[in-house]
């Protein structure tokens, strides 16, 4: 099993407005776009985010061989208990799953 | 007819390639749009009602758009002026723009655009059935909002228009949608609807010129040597976006599931199918309310006895630190909140984090809130002796940790948090916002 940012050309993320988190796994070509799409599972990057699955927004886009997950903060951007104002560093945690064979 | 719209730069105030803003000029624009704001940076802009940016890297890169604004003749518009699009922040903005009026010769109209709303009025429209809560949303009422320091409404195309159609030269608005001010003379002339968001969204980050017309847009950009390619145009709507096809706007949405991207050459890319789905008249409202108000103190764990068990250490610290406060101060732990964060073990992710290892040091970051910043500041100075000393064993010598400054405690001023998403209906687009017109300026 490898980690996902060994295969993939960049996972980035950033809020969408202060309630959402989005992050973007960048495939770089079809090949590893279709691979990481069927062993990527939505339920193992709710788990990683500490989300219900059903919350989760996936957008499997051939076209950009990029796969997107959206999911509501679950702190708003900069409340108290915030840690990272703008949602950056999530993707490090997807960047870091290990995914495949 | 086309309409040509010079973005000089992503925002106001993080300064900008003068040469790119040169050639756009020389492309002769209708229009020079650049945004003035948005919420990125968090919700203190809005909660206090200031800028974020300087107000002296803000007045000298707008006297260079207000420069090339005179060069080419056509209108400049900024949105969401002074980062939060305030009623203060937009005659902020107004200020530095009749001071540099005056120092550069220039005798301008210009039109201010208001977005700021009284809570009270929003509280009408909550009784009246007009605010849905977006997903997910904050509870509000009437003493909600009624507590809000800064309610704004996000305007669209429309409100934009109506300040252009004043002849304006400059228009300084309040919180509009970032899109708004780029898609706004598109739309009034009459160009394609779904290009004109599409092109607008695209365009936000700047330095692009974007050409509208009846079919689609066409995108270019203004940095030397830089490209915009089928694949960086189209991706461009996975930024900052939680759905890469559906963009709401004021007044309807834009749908870009069946948009084709055509490269013209090496830099230039033709948009056309891009769709506009006309709504409900909705305006979305960001509101930010005072949550307290914070000290923060710092010191450093370096002993690798205490590295090792530091999350131990801080938990039974804070513990401690109840009891004491709770003693000293007669402070029950519902009065104020106090959270201790891990610098190098899990700071950034928190309960998400999935990694440990050995650091060298820890941080160890402590935040407080109260209702009163004297009072966070003496919760501050109790603990800062312990936080100083407090030992993991209570017969071994008291450990001294490292300060990095005196005194270890902070003051950070009031936390605002942002308490909106929501939208608002209104019988027309301006029911919401107002209009000043005026002349600044030499006669």
């Amino acid at each position: 099993m490898r980690r996902l940012s060994d295969r993939v050309l960049k996972v980035r993320s950033k809020n969408a407005g202060p309630f959402w988190v989005t992050v973007d796994v960048f495939c770089g070509t079809p090949d590893i776009f279709e691979q990481v799409r069927l062993e990527l599972h939505t339920e193992a990057v709710a788990a990683l985010f500490q989300q219900p699955s059903q919350l989760i927004k996936r957008f499997d886009i051939a076209d950009l061989n990029v796969i997107k997950f959206s999911f509501p903060r679950p702190v708003a951007q900069g409340a108290r208990t915030d840690r990272d104002m703008h949602g950056a560093q999530w993707a490090i945690l997807l960047a870091e799953l290990k995914v495949g064979s | 007819m086309s309409t040509r719209v010079l973005v000089p730069t992503g925002a106001l105030g993080i300064t900008f390639d003068r040469a790119a803003l040169a050639r756009g000029i020389a492309a002769k624009p209708d229009i020079i749009a650049v945004d003035g704001g948005s919420t990125d940076s968090g919700p203190f802009s809005l909660g206090s009602g200031t800028s974020k940016y300087s107000r002296a890297a803000t007045k000298s890169e707008w006297r260079d758009l207000m420069l090339a604004r005179a060069e080419a003749a056509v209108p400049l518009v900024i949105g969401t002026s002074g980062t939060c699009g305030t009623d203060a922040t937009v005659d902020w903005m107004f200020e530095i723009t009749r001071e540099l009026a005056s120092e550069l010769g220039q005798r301008l109209k210009v039109a201010r655009l208001y977005s700021s709303q009284s809570p009270a009025r929003v509280a009408m429209a909550l009784a009246a059935g007009q605010i849905t809560p977006l997903s997910p949303a904050p509870d509000i009422s009437a003493e909600a909002l009624g507590a809000m320091s800064n309610i704004v409404a996000l305007a669209g195309a429309e409100q934009v228009q109506a300040a252009l159609a004043t002849g304006a030269d400059i228009v300084i608005a309040g919180r509009t949608t970032d899109t708004a001010i780029i898609s706004a003379l598109p739309l009034a002339r009459g160009d394609h609807a779904g290009a004109a968001w599409h092109g607008a969204k695209i365009g936000e980050c700047g330095a692009i010129l974007l050409e509208f017309d009846r079919e689609g847009f066409t995108v270019e950009p203004l940095v030397e040597n830089a490209c915009c390619t089928p694949h960086s145009v189209s991706a461009h709507m996975l930024y900052e976006n939680s759905d890469p096809f559906i963009l709401y706007e004021p007044g309807g949405h834009l749908d870009v599931t069946c948009a084709r991207y055509d490269a013209l050459d090496a830099r230039r890319v033709r948009v056309t199918g891009s769709r506009w789905v006309p709504g409900r008249y909705t305006v979305k409202l960001e509101g930010a309310t005072l949550a307290g108000y914070q000290t923060s103190i710092l010191a450093v764990l370096r002993d690798p006895h205490y590295v090792a068990h530091a999350q131990k250490w801080a938990d039974e610290l804070h513990a401690f630190l109840a009891c004491q406060i709770a003693q000293r101060m007669d402070l029950d732990d519902d009065a104020y909140s106090l959270e201790f964060r891990l610098i190098g073990m899990n700071s950034a992710l928190g309960h998400m984090e999935n990694r440990s290892g050995e650091p060298v040091e820890v941080g160890i970051l402590g935040l407080i809130t109260a209702p009163t910043a004297e009072m966070a500041e003496e919760i501050g100075k109790l603990m800062n002796p312990y936080v100083l000393h407090y030992p993991l064993t209570k017969d071994e010598e008291l450990p001294t940790f490292a300060f990095p400054y005196s005194p270890a405690q902070s003051e950070r001023g009031p936390l605002y948090e942002f308490a909106l998403n929501h939208v608002m209906e209104l019988e027309h687009p301006m029911q919401a916002f107002r209009l000043e017109v005026c002349e600044v300026g030499h006669a």
